[in-house]
């Protein structure tokens, strides 16, 4: 593991929207294209420095360090470790008994594209007119004031990817979100974020559109679907490519379903990929190298366990639950030990909810995974069912240089579990997301509530 | 062979024992006979013969019991071929009893009771009078050898699911269950005169209104589902009107509520897991269950999902979390549903004389790196085998050899 040497997020930001402001002046914009695309104005929030002391620290990047202590400064770790001294300035957290996790990261969320109170005026997760929908964008569905994201914060999520729903083959661009009150998704959009692609193998696209008696129906259309769709990228990307070099004439038309596609090919948008059967992965990477792209991620992928090392050779990942099966038919293959045979493979393993009530307690769905494995003899680590929900998704969103474990440099999201995370009793105390105290259990002035919620959920903040 | 199996005598010995109908044994013993407990206490005589299980730094309690979902009722959730729990043709079915649609050989069977749940209601899925759920035991090759007691209680729905079968308002469906229990107590005086068609057309089919009479006469419970404060008051209302044997089910916002229920005396069942709002229930919230036993409400806690039963463990554990006493969360999952279901006679604690559902753990029951270490059900040791434990040692190497 590597130490990460970047400069402060805040820095980044601002350097990247003044080099979009200063080429808006010096050249005459010739394609709307060139413009800012829904810029994140994700700014930290100011929060005095917290050292929290004598704690059981799991960094997901290595041993446990019992009676650690770990300084939080201007969104930042800047220490961690047995013997770090408390600065004068900083507000002391005794972790005595406590344990301190990196912030668990949900690679694969509905939150806010569908979100409560559930009814259809707000189901905006499936754009189901075509199959191929690669020019929509989940973040221009998401709403801040979804009452499931404060629960979400409560069970220690620190940041998420919202992706499309599965009923087209190609759902469109996903969102990688810091978790956190706001108005705007636009101020939770993690800076310098890659986007994802949403692709969706198997019943749903099939099922979606077979039920209109239009295309596709089978297994071998959606394969077929896919597969236009990136011919037509792949012409997509060579005009614009060729226009990019030499700037003659006319920039080509904008084609927002050809743009993402071609993002894909360039390497540039991760394809993260809802496929449950074996099969239908052994298809999907081979579609990825008849176009020259990667496959970031199988999402679901309950039969991960049965290609495992094809997925490994990849350096694919495999996104599942613990133990989820039988809902519908293809995923009536799911067994408890899908995360630790995969983890025995060397393939990269990830956890996520996919779920608003299983995202309030990815730690235990970590746990059970990883005693389900130890339980039949697979050897599974803490420290790496830790890195299920926390390194390992930042891997999968490309944020790992800069979050998912609890390294100097890292950026500050912290949890404070009341006990071991992999117990069932266990509780976040406190949710540090980029230094700011965002949740705390035992302070009603730190428990974040949606609009939705005021004077119409009359549950206390404190022990939902 | 049968018989065999039935005189097999069963010590479990050196174990942390949790009967539940009474305060922890340490270093116990729990002798398992002719399908019964025959002794649970730290001097037990072990006859000659028993077959010794050394359960030293283990743990025993019941079996536990998920006093809902569909076992044995669905296969493949999303399939429709697979499902037979709903009645979709009426949604006033008194009459329909699930049992003849369960399916012993379902794999979910086998997936669960090796996870510890070794009973379970099977519970009808739709409309406003669903039907009729039976308890089950995870055990049998016949519809007969599963079940525990058919029927349990007849199932009903007052929540936002079922407004239209009042016409699209709440207090139409609230006036349609009142509909067909009146004409259930008017079918059961006149039956006679309704054989000769000398009566007005009734709310229901002769067998649906028939099939209420165990209920209007408080035999039977009646289980309203219902989430919202003002659906399970309506539903508390009901059960006073008609001197109902009432069970409240879903309940998210009963915890606002929890001192009128537990002056009515109605029990609960209750998931724990459950704290996203809805319009059904925007109040929900994980304590419920505790605030509820707190306020003196005899509560049962579920996994409402059936694929899923087996995390009935994680629920009461998280329920723990939330503010119960372990004691009180282990007995919401084995003798409080017994108790409820009429059936607490036979089961929910380990006492002489009751069948013996048995779970060695190998610590304790609700936390997740406990391991199931054995699983006895009528007496009679379940092998830890699934179809999921058979995909497992397939794909445990791979290639798999097929």
């Amino acid at each position: 593991m590597t130490e990460p040497r970047l400069p402060p997020l805040a820095a980044c930001l601002v350097a990247a929207i003044v080099a979009a402001a200063g080429s808006a002046r010096a050249q005459t914009v010739e394609s709307s294209s060139d413009r800012p695309q829904y810029p994140s104005t994700y700014v930290r929030h100011t929060y005095p420095p917290v050292a929290i002391t004598n704690a059981t620290i799991m960094t997901a990047a290595g041993a446990e360090i019992v009676h650690g202590s770990i300084l939080l400064r201007e969104g930042r770790i800047v220490a961690v470790g047995s013997d770090v001294q408390v600065p004068p300035d900083a507000i002391h957290v005794d972790g005595t008994g406590k344990y301190v996790t990196p912030g668990i990261i949900d690679p694969h969320s509905h939150l806010g594209v569908y979100a409560a109170p559930g009814t259809d005026a707000e189901s905006d997760g499936n754009e189901l007119t075509n199959p191929v929908m690669s020019e929509v964008w989940a973040e221009h569905s998401f709403w801040p004031q979804d009452p499931q994201i404060p629960l979400a914060i409560a069970g220690g999520v620190t940041t998420i990817q919202v992706l499309p729903g599965s009923g087209n083959l190609i759902g469109g661009r996903s969102a990688i979100l810091k978790l956190i009150p706001a108005r705007t998704v636009q101020e939770m959009k993690f800076p310098g974020a890659r986007y994802g692609l949403k692709m969706a193998c198997g019943e749903n696209p099939k099922r979606v559109y077979g039920q209109r008696n239009q295309f596709p129906s089978t297994r071998m259309g959606n394969m077929a679907g896919y597969r236009s769709a990136f011919i037509l990228a792949e012409a997509y990307r060579r005009r614009w490519d060729a226009w990019r070099t030499d700037h003659k004439g006319d920039p080509p038309e904008r084609n927002l379903r050809l743009e993402t596609l071609a993002d894909v090919l360039r390497g540039t948008i991760y394809v993260q990929n809802h496929c449950y059967r074996a099969d239908e992965m052994a298809q999907m990477l081979d579609l990825a190298r008849e176009f020259g792209f990667k496959i970031r991620a199988f999402h679901h992928a309950v039969e991960a366990y049965k290609v495992a090392d094809l997925l490994a050779q990849a350096g694919t990942a495999a996104v599942v639950w613990a133990d989820w099966y039988g809902f519908k038919e293809e995923a009536m293959d799911g067994i408890q030990q899908n995360a630790a045979l995969l983890q025995q493979a060397g393939a990269r393993i990830t956890l996520h909810s996919d779920d608003p009530g299983g995202i309030q307690r990815l730690n235990q769905e970590a746990g059970k995974a990883m005693y389900d494995g130890q339980r039949v003899g697979i050897p599974v680590t803490r420290d790496q069912a830790l890195r299920w929900i926390t390194a390992n998704p930042a891997w999968v969103l490309g944020i790992d240089s800069i979050a998912g474990t609890l390294e100097r440099g890292k950026m500050a999201d912290v949890v404070i579990w009341s006990g071991d995370p992999f117990s069932v009793y266990a509780k976040a105390l406190q949710v540090y997301n980029d230094g700011w105290l965002v949740y705390d259990r035992d302070d009603a002035a730190h428990q974040p509530r949606s609009d939705f919620e005021l004077n119409q959920v009359s549950a206390p903040g404190s022990d939902r | 062979m049968i018989a065999l199996l039935l005189l097999q005598t069963i010590a479990i010995t050196g174990a942390t024992v949790y009967p539940v109908s009474r305060p922890k044994l340490e270093h116990a013993t729990v002798l398992i006979q002719n399908g019964k407990i025959a002794a649970v206490g730290t001097r037990v005589a072990i006859p000659a013969g028993a077959t010794r299980i050394d359960a030293t730094s283990m743990w025993v309690t019941p079996g536990l019991l998920d006093g809902s979902g569909q076992m044995g009722l669905v296969e493949i959730g999303a399939v429709t071929a697979t499902r037979d729990a709903g009645m979709l043709t009426d949604t006033v079915a008194a009459a329909f009893n699930i049992a003849e649609g369960l399916n012993p050989a379902s794999t979910l069977i086998s997936i669960t009771r090796i996870a510890g749940v070794t009973t379970a209601l099977a519970m009808p899925e739709t409309g406003l009078i669903r039907g009729q759920a039976v308890l089950i035991d995870l055990d049998g090759a016949t519809i007969e050898a599963m079940i525990v007691k058919s029927p349990v209680a007849i199932v009903a729905e007052l929540s936002e699911a079922t407004k239209g079968a009042g016409g699209g308002s709440r207090a139409g469906a609230a006036a349609r269950l009142r509909r067909v229990l009146d004409d259930a107590l008017e079918y059961a005086r006149r039956k006679a005169d309704w054989t000769r068609g000398a009566i007005q057309p009734l709310a229901a089919s002769a067998p649906d209104l028939a099939a209420l009479a165990p209920v209007l006469r408080g035999e039977l419970p009646l289980i309203v589902i219902a989430n919202r404060r003002s659906d399970i008051a309506t539903a508390l209302r009901i059960a006073r009107e008609y001197h109902l044997k009432l069970i409240l089910a879903g309940a998210a916002e009963a915890w606002q509520m929890a001192a009128e229920i537990a002056q009515a005396r109605v029990p609960v069942l209750v998931q724990p897991l459950n704290n996203v709002p809805s319009y059904d229930a925007l109040s929900i919230r994980y304590a419920n269950a505790a605030l509820l036993v707190r306020a003196g409400v005899k509560v049962a806690l579920l996994e409402t999902n059936t694929h899923n039963a087996r995390n009935l463990r994680q629920q009461a554990g998280n329920a723990v979390s939330y503010g119960m006493r372990w004691e009180e969360a282990l007995r919401a999952v084995t003798l409080s549903p017994a108790e409820m279901f009429g059936v607490a006679a036979r089961y929910g604690s380990l006492d002489s004389g009751k069948v013996a559902n048995v779970v060695v753990w190998s610590g304790d029951p609700f936390e997740l790196n406990t391991r199931v270490e054995h699983v006895f059900i009528r007496g009679t040791e379940i092998p830890l085998r699934s179809r999921q434990t058979e995909l497992l040692e397939r794909y445990r190497v791979l290639p798999p050899k097929y």
